[in-house]
Parts: C-alpha cells; structure tokens; sequence
C-alpha cells in the first residue's frame, strides 16, 4: 500500500502561484543590471556588409552596443547548438532568416534601448533564399550553411554526420522487412501526402536571462531554462572555462513546452555581462519568442499497402522536416521521432527516410511531443482513408493492426508496458463509440473521429538526484529537473515521501543550481518522472538504509525490522523521531545524511544502416484523442463540441496532476489544429503578435472535455509510472480531422483547419467554382 | 523625460511615487513597488497576465499609462483575501488545481474575484464571457471554469450562512 504515491495532492507551490509570490527569472533584478535589446536581420538570407552602430552609441542611457566583432574578444569560436555547432552568438559575415540575431544594444533604461535598436544601421548583400522544406532538400537550393559540425554532446546524436554541402543537415533511415515483398502482398495501395504547419509556443513568461559575473572570475547565470546542466556544459565549451566557474539556476518557468531548451539568450547574456562586467537581463517580447524557435513544419508521405481484410502489410514513410536555419534538436526530432512514423501498427514491412532540412525560417526545435505530432497527423488521417475505403469501421481498423505486447515494434524492439490496446479500449468507452451518433441536420453536420499516436522516450539520457535529511529530521530533494508548470516538484516530493514514511507537503524541492543540485539531462520529453524520479527514488532508498542502520543500533534489531512512518523509525511498540535519530548519531541536532541516486536506462544504438535495435527506447508512451464536431456548412468552421484524450500513465502517481497534463496537453494542440498558424511572406513572420496569432481561449473550449488515463506499469518506472506531459497532445489534429471527415465527407490534409480551407474542399466536393476576390 | 508626482491607493493603503509620463502601469508597480504579480507577456492588452484594477475595473496594467491612477484606487492580486487568509477564490483555485505554471493565475484570479462580486452566481457563458481576455497557454481552462463555479457555490453557502446565523 502507498500512502503518497497515487493520490491527488495539490501542487506543494499552490499558494505561491495563486497569490502571484511564485518565483520567475521574468522578476529578477540585480544591482547594478543593464537591459539588452536585440538588432535583428531583416533579410532571409544574405551577406553582412557593414554594421553602422555609430547613431545608437551615441542615444543617452546606452551602454554598448555589441556586435560578433565583440563577442570574438570572449569567445573565439561563437557557434553552439546540441546537435550542430551552427549557431553564432551573434550573426558572423552572414544571416539566415529574418530575426537572426545581429547585434545587442545594451543600456539601463528598457524604454531607450528599444529606439537605440532602431538606429543600428546593417547593411546586407541579400543572397537566394529556400523556405520549403522539400524545395531546400532539392539539389541546387541555395546552400544556407556551408559547412556544419555536430556537436557530439548527448551520446544518442553522436552517430549524426551532417551532410556539408547541402540543407539536408541529417538523413535517418529505417529498413524493417522486405517492402517490395509486403506491397507484393497488398490488394490496396495507398499513397497521401500530408503537411503540418509551423507553429510556436509562446510561453506567457517570455524567455528571459540574466548573467552576472562573479568577482572570483566565475558567471552566475539566472535563466528560464528547461535545461540547466546543458547550459552550463554549453557555455563551460563556448568559454573554454571548466563548467565549475559556472552557476545556472533557474526559478519556477511561467511555460516552457520545448522553447527554454538547449542554449536561447545565455550564451549572449554571459558576453555582454562578460563585456561589460556588470549583470545584464535579456528579455525576448513576446514578438521575438516568433523569431526564437518553432515547431517544424513537415511535409509527411506514406505509401501503405493492405489487404482486402485490413491488414497493413508494408509502409513507406518519407518525411522532410522544416527545421528553419539553426538545427538546435531537429536532428534528434529526425532520428528520434522519425523512427516512429509507420504509428503503433504492427506492419511486417516499413521503410522510413527521415530528412532534417535547413530553410531560411526561424529554428524550429522542440514543442510538446517533439515531432510526433505531425507524423500522427499523417498516419492517423491515412489511418480513417483506408479504413473508410475499405469499409471497416476506423476503431476496428485501429484495433485489428494495433501492436500487440511482445510484438517487435518496426524499429524491433518489442512492444513491452505499451497500453496500445487498453488505450483503444479506453477511447472507444469514452467517446460511445457503439452508441447512435446525432449526425446533425441542415447546414450544421456533425461527426466524429479517433486517432491514436505512439512515441519513444528519449534513450539514454541521465538523472541524478540528492535527498539530504537534516539534522532536525526534514528532507530535501535536490534536482535539476525545472517545474514548469507540468507539477514535478510535487511529484517527486511524493516519491521521496513514500520511501521515507514522510508527507510530501513537508519535503522541500531544491529548485535547479547547478553548484547545488546534480546533473539532469534535462525537462523535455515527458522524461523527468520516469528518470528523475527513479533517481529521486534510489537518493531516498540510500537515506532510508541510513536510518534503518541507525534504527537498528537504537532498537537492537536488524535493520529490515525498522520501519518509516510519520518522520519515526519504528520497530514493533518502539518509536523515535527522525530527529532524536540524528542526535543519536551525530550526538545533537546536526549532521546530514545524504543519499544520492543516479538513473541512465539501458539503450542499444540503432544500426545505422537498418535503423534497428532491440532496445530503442526505455519506455513507449501511448495517446489517443476522440473529437466530436460540428461543422457549419455555410461558412466551414469547425467547433469541436468533445475532446476526448487518453493516455497510458503507466502508474499515476498523482492523478490529478496526470488529467490535467493530459487534457492541457490536448487543448495545446487544439488550438495548433484549428487555428494557431505562423504566417510567412518571404521568411518574414507577418504575424508575431497574440494580436495576429491566435492562441485557444476561454471561449475555445470544447463544451465537453475529458481527459482519463489507464495503467499499464512501466517495468523500470518509479512505481511502474511513465511520463505523460506530451501524452494528450499526440493525436488531436487527426482526430479532429477524422471528425470533419465523418462530418461532411471531405478530407483536409494540411493543417489547420481553418474555414477557408474546409469550406474549399466543401465547394469543390459539390463541384462549385470557389470564386478568388483579391 | 517629464516626471510627475501621483498619490494614489494600493491594496487599500495610501502610496505616492514619482512616475515617468510614458511609464505604464504594470512597470510602476513592478519597479516601484515589487508587485511581481502584475506581469508583462505580449505588451499589446491581449493575454491578460497584468491585469490591474482600477477603482473597481479590471485594466490591462501594460497599456495603461501610470500616471492616471493618480487619486485612483488600485489593486493587485497581493492585496487579495484579509489578514493572512486567502480569498475564496484563490482556495477554489488550489482545490481544483486551476493552475500550471502559474504565470497566468494572478489575472485569472483577480478577473475571477471581480466576476463574482458583479455576478455571484455565474453560468458558463458568462464565466468564458468574463474570462476571455485572459489567456493560459497550459489550457488549464476546464478547471479554472470548475474552480469559479466552486467560488461561486461557496460564496453562496457563506452568505447563505451568514443570513442564517
């Protein structure tokens, strides 16, 4: 029996949040601080031929005006990135989209640095410039970096050899089965081609940093980052210092879904605070976060063979993913992601050629779910046009090709702890898919739809944690795992509870310092429960031997009699606090007892010229999405009037906190499904503003939205729990797409679903002239 | 730079301080007075997250210039719930975990607390109708709609209570 693991606990910094106490690097102001303000490329593409910074220098109240001039005084070679060195801290000699970092005004009042930014004269020689990311995969496309290094930081993307030469920056493939031998087998052959759009995260909390130097020649750097360690191994590289000359903290993150990844604003930060010797603030706008980092478009084709009974029995994926003009993680998007793209089916024969592009867009990098979202958008709308074609009903397509336990997944590791079909089962209870269905009247149709997604967890990535019992008995964890909200700081003080018979609300949460909490790789991929909290867990197993050493000596017993409840050692009828357990062993209240936990999974590297491997990932997390819609025919617009999301938790160790990651997580991608769309003209964002780039809203709101879990245990999670933060998100733009489909008959392939497209597509199925006014 | 001298009350105390013509409201409040809860995030109005209020109406503390509070009452989600206790609402907040990164909440809060005293028995519409300039990017909008309703409910109990006793 657990007492803390598996209930809903509020989240421990409930009261801080709710009184706006909570802490952000977003209000960090040091003595002494300057504020930056960033000069960006106007040009997609082009050749640096002259900065003019004379103006600006001379605006009262600027300090400096920075350009790659001056960061060469403190970093000799600026380029950094965690799968290719290819991003300058500052533009060098050339730009590659337009909002690429150029030059830094900095100054003591917000107000002037914003004309000062203004008057910074840049002069370019534009050169050719490719968006798409099938035209900039084409032979003979501008080349948009001439030659790239990898980065070799994480051991997974060691194996990446970038292609010089060309913008197709990483090249994976899968080959599983013999594919001309399954289409052989086909009766139906099935090729569709489908588009995701670019879409950003915009954290409310605009990422923010703040450097200082230290007096003893070191740098404290405060940053609202998901990846604290990785900043400072990254600028320990970029500075050529040992990583102890830097400290990074972080604070709570007002929202990070895969923008505070990797290196934003430190490496900047730390130069000009380097510079000028002062500390200084970088804060992006909300319109900047535009210009900082995006979710890739991707262009999704799949050619799949079945037979006349709906068995898919070969299936080639070819995916060319839009990762804008710094690679930042795309590479791993490519590989990692890429080898999931023939979905949670068991399909003898699959090839997947997975394709990371260079274009002169914004980066596109991690957004909730890291890829997998628009290769769900592509199999699962396939998914529905077979089934439809076929005559079978699509959760019975689903179900008859879903992956079994003990079925070798394409990559050939088996499908172990994978909730495929409980999730299918849960899907089809929730949205009555047996029940009679209203199908809507007139101009108002309504229909519904199901997609279900499959994605691996980052292998083999590191956690370490510390639990620390003070002398009084109270505990501590330390962690650099970064509570943005997702509630791990609750989650992971409910794990040490349960070890060492404590209440989680009493466990303090050391928030990220990388002087004082231990290596993490980092908050993404709905990693930290299962990693963190392993580690968490062993730190608290270590103090927990300790104490019942100690309860051994006190009570003459052998340790294993010694039980922890209630902050006591007990055995049998005997009871002493935590805290006369230390003052009997350090002889007054003093003294720690230290635990620490390391967690690295098991991981076999993919061959690389099959892609296969029998142990590709630690743990398969599992999401499927039901929707309900109505269309209206007379204007296209789509309102989903239910949004149904499962997902496999594996074990929830907090219920409450798993529903609402789930249903967030799925509204997040509701608002990408049907409206949220960054908007292009020559590489130029023309709508960088909450203004112009709408964001789901109160009045969003389906009218029904459930979010419901099931618990297939993970072997090696803590407790047999799995992360779940990008679970909801997996599979609702098919879903919804599925939904109009049932609705109206028409099929959109490219998302979103705006009502122009759809009352298109309605137009030309009744075999109307859809008349263009300009 | 002209600069002026205003007077005015903040969660119920008089304050006075020197403001800029051109300073907004949100950065007065920050800077002069350490109140993190107002919080810049898309500058234009639009999400909601610095919301203020100004002799009872809820303004968007970025747009707003400082200098117009003077003789103004204003209030921030610091000066929410009395001696130490939360109010109603944030209690409800927390009970239904109407909050993830919390970035959003204080505006949600107070936005929440002005809806009920104008409307103490809110429906959904006029909840979403209420909220709808306020933008959570963790969507936790099912439970922040739970979370008022309960506000209101409790509320409702309270007086009901209080009538009684």
């Amino acid at each position: 029996m657990t007492r803390e693991v598996g209930r809903s606990l509020p989240r421990l910094e409930s009261e801080a949040k709710v009184t706006g106490r909570a802490e952000y690097i977003h209000n960090l102001t040091l003595p002494g601080m300057v504020y930056g303000k960033i000069v960006r490329s106007t040009v997609a593409h082009g050749r640096i031929r002259r900065i003019d910074a004379s103006q600006a220098d001379r605006l009262p109240g600027v300090v400096a005006v920075i350009t790659a001039a001056e960061v060469a005084r403190i970093v000799q070679d600026p380029y950094y990135g965690p799968a290719f060195h290819d991003q300058p801290v500052l533009a060098v000699d050339k730009v590659h989209y337009v909002g690429d970092p150029v030059a830094l005004v900095v100054g003591e009042d917000r107000d002037v640095l914003e004309a000062a930014a203004d008057l910074v004269a840049v002069e370019y020689e534009e050169l050719p410039a490719v968006f798409d990311e099938r035209a900039a995969a084409e032979p003979g496309a501008p080349v948009i970096h001439e030659v790239i290094r990898p980065a070799a930081t994480f051991t997974d993307l060691k194996n990446l050899k970038p292609a010089s030469g060309s913008n197709v920056a990483m090249a994976y493939q899968l080959r599983h089965g013999d594919l001309e031998a399954g289409f052989a087998q086909a009766d139906y052959i099935f090729e569709d081609e489908f588009h995701s759009h670019q879409v950003t995260h915009t954290p409310l909390e605009p990422i923010v940093t703040v450097a200082e130097p230290r007096g003893d020649g070191g740098l404290d750097i405060y940053t609202s980052s998901q990846s604290p360690s990785f900043v400072r191994m990254e600028l320990a590289r970029l500075l050529k210092w040992p990583e102890n000359r830097i400290r990074v903290r972080t604070a709570y993150l007002g929202g990070g879904f895969g923008a505070k990844l990797y290196m934003k604003l430190e490496p900047l930060a730390a130069v000009a605070a380097l510079l000028l010797r002062r500390p200084v603030k970088l804060s992006l706008s909300m319109e900047e976060q535009f210009y900082t980092i995006t979710r890739h478009g991707a262009t999704v084709r799949l050619k799949t063979g079945v037979t006349r009974d709906g068995r898919m029995v070969a299936r080639a994926c070819t995916i060319w993913w839009n990762g804008g003009a710094y690679a930042d993680i795309g590479p791993r998007v490519t590989q990692k992601s890429g080898f999931t793209a023939a979905g949670p089916y068991d399909i003898p024969h699959v090839s997947i050629d997975s394709y990371a592009v260079y274009t002169n867009l914004p980066p596109a990098g991690a957004l909730r779910g890291f890829g997998i979202p628009q290769l769900v958008w592509a199999y699962e709308s396939q998914a529905d046009l077979i089934a439809h074609r076929l005559g079978i009903d699509p959760w019975e397509f689903r179900w008859k090709n879903a992956l079994r336990p003990d079925r070798p997944h394409a990559t050939g590791t088996l499908m172990r702890d994978a909730g495929v079909l409980e999730v299918l089962q849960e899907l089809k209870r929730l949205m009555r898919w047996d029940e009679p269905f209203d199908r809507g009247s007139g101009t108002r149709r309504r229909g519904r739809g199901i997609a279900i997604g499959l994605k691996a967890a980052i292998t083999p990535t590191t956690s370490v944690a510390i639990v620390n019992l003070y002398g009084d008995g109270s505990c501590a964890v330390y962690s650099s795992t970064v509570d943005m909200g997702q509630g791990s700081d609750t989650v992971l003080a409910q794990l040490a509870a349960e070890v060492l018979g404590l209440d989680a609300r009493e466990v303090r949460i050391v928030h990220p310092d990388t002087d004082v909490t231990p290596y993490d790789m980092a908050t993404l991929g709905s990693r930290s429960t299962y990693h963190m909290g392993n580690a968490v867990l062993r730190a608290a197993e270590e103090v927990r031997h300790q104490l019942r050493a100690i309860g051994s000596e006190i009570f003459k017993c052998r340790p294993e009699e010694v039980e922890l409840q209630d902050g006591h050692l007990v055995a049998g009828e005997r009871r002493v606090s935590f805290k006369e357990a230390m003052e009997w062993r350090f002889g007054m209240q003093a003294g720690n007892l230290i635990g620490v936990g390391s967690f690295t999974p098991t991981y076999k590297k993919p061959d690389p010229a099959t892609g296969e491997s029998e142990d590709i990932t630690t743990f398969w997390m599992v999401g499927g999405n039901g929707a309900e819609v109505e269309v209206d025919t007379e204007t296209g617009r789509v309102t989903v009037t239910k949004l149904v999301t499962v997902g496999d938790a594996g074990k929830a160790l907090n219920p409450g906190l798993v529903r609402t990651q789930l249903s967030g997580a799925a509204l997040m991608q509701l608002g990408f499904t049907l409206f949220e769309e960054m908007r292009f003209e020559d590489g130029q964002v023309v709508n960088a503003s909450l203004a112009d780039y709408k964001l789901l809203g109160m009045r969003d709101l389906p009218s029904s939205v459930v979010a419901e879990f099931v618990e297939v245990g993970a072997t090696h999670g803590p407790f047999g729990a799995k992360g779940i933060g990008e679970v909801g998100s997996l599979a609702v733009s098919p879903a919804v797409a599925n939904a109009v489909f049932d609705a109206v008959g028409v099929r959109i392939t490219s998302l979103p679903l705006t009502p122009e497209k759809v009352l298109r597509a309605l137009k030309e199925q009744a075999g109307e002239i859809w008349e263009e006014v300009e | 730079m002209a600069e002026r001298r205003i007077a005015f009350r903040l969660n119920g105390r008089e304050v006075s301080c020197t403001v800029r013509d051109h300073e907004t409201l949100a950065a007065m409040l920050r800077d002069r007075f350490q109140l993190y809860s107002v919080r810049e995030s898309c500058a234009q109005g639009l999400c909601g997250c610095c919301t203020v209020i100004v002799d009872g109406l809820a303004v968007s503390g970025c747009l707003y210039l400082a200098p117009l509070v003077d003789g103004k009452s204003v209030e921030t989600v610091e000066g929410l719930g009395e001696e130490g206790r939360l109010d109603p609402v944030q209690t409800a907040f927390i009970e239904h975990g109407a909050f993830q990164c919390g970035f959003c909440t204080p505006g949600m809060v107070l936005m929440s607390h002005q809806l009920l005293q104008e409307n103490p028995q809110p429906d959904q519409e006029a909840i979403a109708h209420y909220l709808s300039g306020n933008l959570c990017r963790c969507a936790t909008y099912p439970e922040i709609v739970e979370a008022v309703r309960a506000a209101a409910q409790g509320s409702h109990v309270a007086k009901e209570e209080k009538s009684h006793g």
